[in-house]
């Protein structure tokens, strides 16, 4: 642990500034800003991997921790640390941030200096939400990641954009409104703003479950669960394919975080009280929109649902905590379920940035997102439909691939609390392998029978550098998760024994 | 009661704002340049100077000077300090508006320097005779300002309006002084405090009738519904640069006199008063809200969403505590600092012959001049109250007040209305920034009101970053 230097600090304001000189660079000279991105996006994943390195997992303590004063006047801190929890997710973001750069090297023709601005502030903004440790500092990152995605879609997305951009940025603004109410409300009993305060403050069971339910408008919303989670297919697909995979890899994981960092230590007994009621609409996310996904003759909008439905199993491994409780050997059971969910999100960041990524690059192609539009494409982009097959396979939930090992842990842990959860867990891995594995037959496979298709040219070394290096991180994972899973054992092992003490 | 000079060290920046006033006037009849440089820059040096004498005769503590009228006090420096800097932006966005609409005379200088010297007398006003005078003052320089246009029939009757509404107002408003004054037979804040103080166990009927009076004519100079009927009208028949200045500074001087007369003089009647503001916050922040989605002039849409922000600052004042005053100040001066900036940018848009007002006008900015279009989109999203902004300081402190007296369900209420506000806010950028142009002409905005405009924005900005460069100057 270096205290001397502000890692996280530097993770999170470093792309933030480097973003605001990009967009200062202007549009006169996008490769000067394209260049200037892609260094400021790859400085930052370097800087962040000592957050890694020098990470101690044998402690639940927030580590590289930074405090400074902000506030005083209602004790607002300048608060930052990391735990097993948040460390994975920091460094997804900033991996993911790269590929989202480099993706949009050449696609994006319109006002690229903004875009790629666009993308390292979120990537400085998330970052931050995923280090605060103070609640109004969390609010402030929080809030401050719909500025730049509302632009985003509605800047650079598809037809449809302006809908879908207003759709999203009010849904989610409902969703975090009534969640500042909550952290007013609780810096009022605790007379701090401090996350890690918040969790050991003792709340009634009245209180505990109207805080949980402006905790859940927010996180539900971000996650998304169902039935809050129209705004998703429709930001997805009007969204340019860095946006899409921005959103579906890391700012859905916000949602589940959050679940983690507020909603499930702050309000355990309600939590509790209401398992039945998450686990109620996982399930039903992850059988009922795996079916809606199935019916989809737009890819973008397929890949959508199917991320909604494997967010369901990210909440159920969460929520599935409270149900092992009761049964014997809890803990270990309520470790996995949890552990389960996590690296499920860690997961999903790289599989469905990689699904979106493969629909980026035939769109880029064809101008069109319709399954019925293609069909044959293996024989004429060979390597393309190599990879895509092979993250379709870790989306269905393919053994060897890291899809397999959280749905895995997920459905294992479930079957500690229900037999019927689990089942119905489990039937998901069925419908998750038919629709994926149908749209790729349908779009991939078969003969070409039309003239565009014919014309397609294999990926360039752009997109096989991305597509690559997100395979190598699906299969580095599935193969050999243990040391994800390791790192954040302490965190987990920690909260699940803070979940076992009521807080009544 | 005896007449000390020394006392008048302490009014020095209200002497000095007078007195640039009148030179003003005077150096206009004698410099006889077309472009009025020397009035205009005299007037900028008079705020300058009346800011450094602000600065130099503040301090701790509160002289009550001019035989109990007058009071400087921290809440008084603070707001007045804020007033003249804000002050600086709105004079050089108004130049540049009235020297594209060819109306650029010296009377906009002299009328809107006199309206901030009784915005100034409002501020530190210790009794109603003052405050009175003061809001007068202000309110006289306001109507003429409306009418300033003088071929503008919608102006005149704009002007027209709000001068009955406003001569009802403040009928009301010395109705309502009267009658405390009868129950108490004191007309300064503090001989009333303590007159409501002494008869405590008393029946105090006639006080409380009279204040509820004074309530209705705060309220209509907030512009709080529903005594808000004016200001839509007002806005929109004003030319932008008088909307600029009245929809800016007054606010300011509204919550000194709203802490002055609740806060001072009747905070032992909280009880009375606070569920008045209840009421006129939730109808402020709903009507305010709602009705702003329907607008399609730009500044018909903001006078609805300034009386929704009225809605907020009244959640601070209600509160009761000083916690709540002083987040009430904060969110004025922080809508005062966003009004003038959104004004601002309508007037750079502006062209010769060319008003812009219409929502459409705005379309496709983010082509045609993208530094505007980003101020811009700061400014609404700070008054969407979206972080990193200041604007969501300024709800965030006021939430908190209401919060802090167990008022959570007013709480939600208000992030309900503002959830419906956020819609016409990002509507507006939708416009800037996923339109196409309607069209090309290139917009021309002066060196001087382009720099105050990036100054304006990125201080939003700033401030949001670091709310307490603001928040800690606000004193009670």
């Amino acid at each position: 642990m270096s205290a001397d230097l502000p890692i996280l600090s530097i993770v999170v304001w470093l792309p933030i500034i480097g973003g605001l000189l990009v967009l200062g660079s202007g549009d006169k000279a996008p490769n000067v800003s394209r260049w200037l991105a892609l260094f400021v996006a790859v400085a930052t994943f370097l800087l962040s991997i000592p957050l890694w390195t020098g990470f101690d997992s044998s402690t639940a303590a927030m580590q590289f921790v930074e405090k400074a004063a902000w506030i005083p006047a209602y004790n607002i801190n300048y608060h930052l640390g990391i735990d097993g929890i948040s460390m994975p997710l920091i460094l997804l973001t900033t991996f993911i941030t790269i590929l989202v750069v480099i993706a949009g090297w050449e696609v994006i023709q319109y006002k690229p200096a903004s875009y790629m601005a666009s993308f390292l502030i979120m990537e400085g903004v998330m970052v931050g939400v995923f280090a605060a440790l103070d609640s109004m500092l969390f609010y402030v990152f929080w809030e401050a990641m719909l500025l730049p995605m509302f632009l985003i879609i509605g800047v650079w997305g598809g037809p449809n954009r302006v809908y879908a951009t207003i759709k999203f940025f009010l849904y989610t603004f409902f969703g975090s409104v009534f969640m500042l109410v909550a952290l007013i409300y609780l810096y009022f009993q605790s007379g701090s703003m401090g996350i890690l305060d918040y969790h050991t403050l003792k709340l009634g069971m009245t209180e505990q479950i109207l805080i949980f339910a402006a905790f859940f408008v927010a996180f539900a919303v971000k996650v998304p669960m169902f039935p809050v989670h129209t705004w998703l297919p429709d930001a997805h697909v009007e969204a340019p394919t860095g946006g899409s995979v921005i959103l579906a890899a890391i700012m859905l994981k916000i949602g589940g975080y959050g679940f983690l960092r507020f909603s499930m230590p702050i309000t355990p007994d309600a939590s509790h009280q209401l398992d039945l009621f998450i686990i109620t609409l996982s399930l039903i996310a992850v059988v009922y929109i795996g079916y809606v996904a199935l019916v989809q003759s737009d890819m973008k909008k397929l890949i959508a649902y199917s991320s909604i439905s494997h967010m369901g199993f990210v909440t159920l491994g969460f929520f599935i905590v409270f149900m092992i409780a009761s049964n014997e050997n809890a803990e270990t059971g309520a470790i996995l379920g949890m552990e389960g969910g996590m690296v499920q999100m860690i997961s999903h960041g790289f599989i469905s940035a990689a699904m979106f990524l493969c629909v980026g690059v035939l769109y880029d192609r064809m101008h069109s997102r319709e399954i019925s539009d293609y069909g044959g494409v293996v024989n004429v982009m060979p390597w393309f439909a190599a990879f895509m097959v092979f993250f379709a396979m870790a989306n269905a939930g393919l053994p060897g691939t890291s899809g397999f090992v959280g749905e895995f842990m997920v459905i294992l842990a479930s079957f500690r609390a229900n037999f019927w959860f689990a089942f119905l867990a489990a039937v998901t891995l069925i419908i998750g392998a038919a629709y994926t594995l149908w749209m790729v037959k349908r779009v991939v496979f078969g003969d070409v029978t039309k003239e565009s298709v014919a014309g397609l040219t294999d990926i360039n070394a752009r997109e096989a550098l991305v597509l690559g290096s997100l395979a190598v991180m699906v299969l580095v994972l599935g193969l050999w998760p243990a040391p994800l899973i390791e790192v954040m054992d302490a965190s987990i092992k920690n909260l699940v024994e803070h979940l076992a003490v009521s807080k009544l | 009661m005896e007449f000390d000079n020394s006392q008048l060290m302490t009014i020095l920046p209200e002497i000095v704002l007078l007195t640039g006033a009148l030179l003003v006037l005077l150096v206009d009849l004698v410099a006889r340049d077309s472009d009025r440089m020397w009035p205009y820059a005299l007037t900028l040096g008079t705020l300058l100077a009346a800011f450094a004498a602000a600065i130099s005769v503040s301090g701790g503590g509160s002289e009550i000077i001019l035989g109990g009228n007058y009071v400087r006090d921290a809440m008084g420096d603070s707001l007045k300090g804020a007033l003249l800097l804000i002050a600086i932006p709105l004079f050089i966005y108004a130049r540049e508006g009235l020297r594209k609409m060819d109306e650029w005379r010296s009377e906009y200088l002299t009328l809107g320097l006199f309206s901030i010297l009784g915005m100034m007398i409002m501020i530190s006003a210790n009794g109603f005779i003052a405050l009175y005078l003061g809001l007068e003052l202000l309110t006289l320089c306001l109507y003429a300002l409306v009418a300033y246009c003088r071929d503008s029939s919608k102006g005149a009757e704009a002007a027209m309006k709000y001068f009955v509404l406003g001569a009802l107002a403040s009928g009301l408003l010395l109705y309502g002084i009267s009658m405390i004054y009868g129950a108490t037979g004191k007309i300064d804040f503090p001989g009333i405090m303590q007159q409501i103080a002494a008869d405590n166990a008393g029946d105090n009927r006639i006080f409380v009738f009279g204040l509820v009076f004074v309530v209705i004519g705060i309220a209509f100079k907030f512009g709080a519904v529903p005594f808000h009927m004016w200001m839509p009208d007002v806005y929109q028949g004003s030319s932008t640069p008088v909307t600029l200045l009245i929809g800016s500074l007054p606010k300011i001087a509204a919550v000194a006199i709203a802490l002055r007369v609740l806060a001072g003089a009747m905070e032992s009647l909280h009880q009375d008063w606070y569920m008045m503001l209840v009421i006129l916050a939730i109808l402020s922040m709903a009507l305010g809200n709602i009705v702003a989605i329907a607008q399609q002039n730009i500044k018909r849409m903001l006078a609805y969403s300034t009386i929704s922000h009225v809605g907020f600052i009244f959640l601070g004042i209600l509160s009761g505590t000083d916690e709540g005053y002083r987040a009430a100040m904060f969110y004025a001066v922080v809508y005062a600092l966003m009004a003038v900036g959104a004004f601002g940018i309508l007037i750079a848009l502006d062209r010769k012959g060319v008003v812009v007002d219409q929502l459409h006008q705005l379309k496709g900015l983010n082509d045609r001049h993208p530094w505007l279009a980003l101020t811009m989109l700061l400014i609404m999203f700070s008054m969407a109250g979206v972080p990193p902004t200041v604007g969501f300081w300024a709800k965030l402190f006021v939430l908190e007040a209401v919060v802090s007296i167990d008022l959570w369900w007013l709480a939600v209420i208000a992030v309900f209305f503002s959830i419906i506000g956020a819609f016409y806010y990002i509507r507006v950028v939708k416009f800037m920034y996923f339109d196409k142009p309607i069209d090309d002409e290139p917009v021309v905005v002066g060196g001087a009101a382009q720099t105050m405009l990036a100054i304006n924005g990125v201080a939003i900005l700033l401030f949001g970053l670091f709310p307490m460069l603001v928040f800690g100057l606000m004193k009670l």
